[in-house]
């Protein structure tokens, strides 16, 4: 089990990258926390999630 | 009539916000990025609270669909929007020391000119929004960050809270409420959530940095 958001998933194994487009978010209008800190979204990719990780995935909407 | 002194003006504001508050107030420099609804209304709260020196940032010029919730007036129509807030804040705060770039900001220029230790994110595209803050949060981690996500039509403003994602990352707004899904833009809840932002602001000058 890792959390995204406060909620729990069983994506362990999985990239950054492949689960932020399972959860229908937008790579240009996010970013993304992993254990506190910043993913470079260079890194999406190559970054893997294990069991007890904390993803904190901040989206953007747009209006200012 | 003749305008107060800055020891006067220091002095008024030091009577209603205590002395040790003020003097961290105005040592501080705060950059505004993008003055547009958010901006311009973060900008003119900082400079009423005497937030020392300002950095504001806009590439845009008033349009006439901007007065329903920027702080812009008709007659400055076709004025770049630093120039247009400049001449306003300068009204309001007279010793503000404010610098002005007339600039679209991109991951290039970004770490070169924005040398203020808190930036205000206050752009209105999503992903610029997001640009910006991924640009601050991995090549200047030293820097607070306060951004806004989600302020359009017209819900409850108590939707409409600060959040700290990480220790010097604030997060402010409903965070949903997207411009292009309904009523758009409208000033009060614009106003919250701008007010939210310069709020944490004032708050990480003042050192109350954990929570807001």
């Amino acid at each position: 089990m890792l959390t995204i958001n406060g909620k729990e998933y069983e994506f362990n194994g999985r990239t950054v990258s492949e689960v932020i487009a399972e959860l229908g978010y937008n790579e240009q209008q996010i970013a993304v926390e992993l254990n506190e800190s910043i993913v470079p979204k260079a890194q999406y990719k190559s970054t893997v999630l294990y069991e007890g990780d904390h993803l904190e995935v901040v989206r953007f909407v747009g209006g200012g | 009539m003749c305008i107060p002194t800055r020891e006067e003006m220091y002095a008024a504001l030091a009577e209603r916000h205590g002395e040790e508050l003020q003097k961290k107030l105005s040592a501080a420099s705060v950059a505004v990025c993008g003055l547009g609804g958010l901006g311009s209304n973060i900008a003119i709260a900082l400079a009423r609270a005497g937030v020392g020196s300002l950095h504001i940032i806009d590439f845009d010029k008033v349009d006439i669909s901007n007065l329903n919730r920027q702080q812009y007036f008709p007659e400055q129509l076709g004025m770049y929007k630093t120039d247009a807030l400049y001449d306003t804040l300068k009204r309001i705060a007279p010793y503000c020391d404010i610098t002005r770039d007339c600039i679209k900001l991109n991951d290039e220029n970004i770490p070169s000119l924005l040398t203020e230790s808190i930036i205000a994110e206050a752009f209105d595209k999503a992903d610029q929004k997001a640009m910006l803050v991924n640009c601050i949060l991995e090549k200047m981690p030293g820097k607070y960050l306060v951004s806004g996500s989600g302020m359009a039509g017209i819900g409850s403003s108590n939707t409409i809270k600060t959040r700290r994602i990480t220790e010097r990352f604030y997060l402010c707004g409903d965070g949903v409420t997207d411009v292009a899904d309904g009523l758009g833009l409208v000033s009060s809840r614009v106003l919250v959530c701008a007010a939210h932002e310069a709020n944490a602001i004032i708050r990480i000058i003042a050192g109350e940095t954990d929570a807001c």
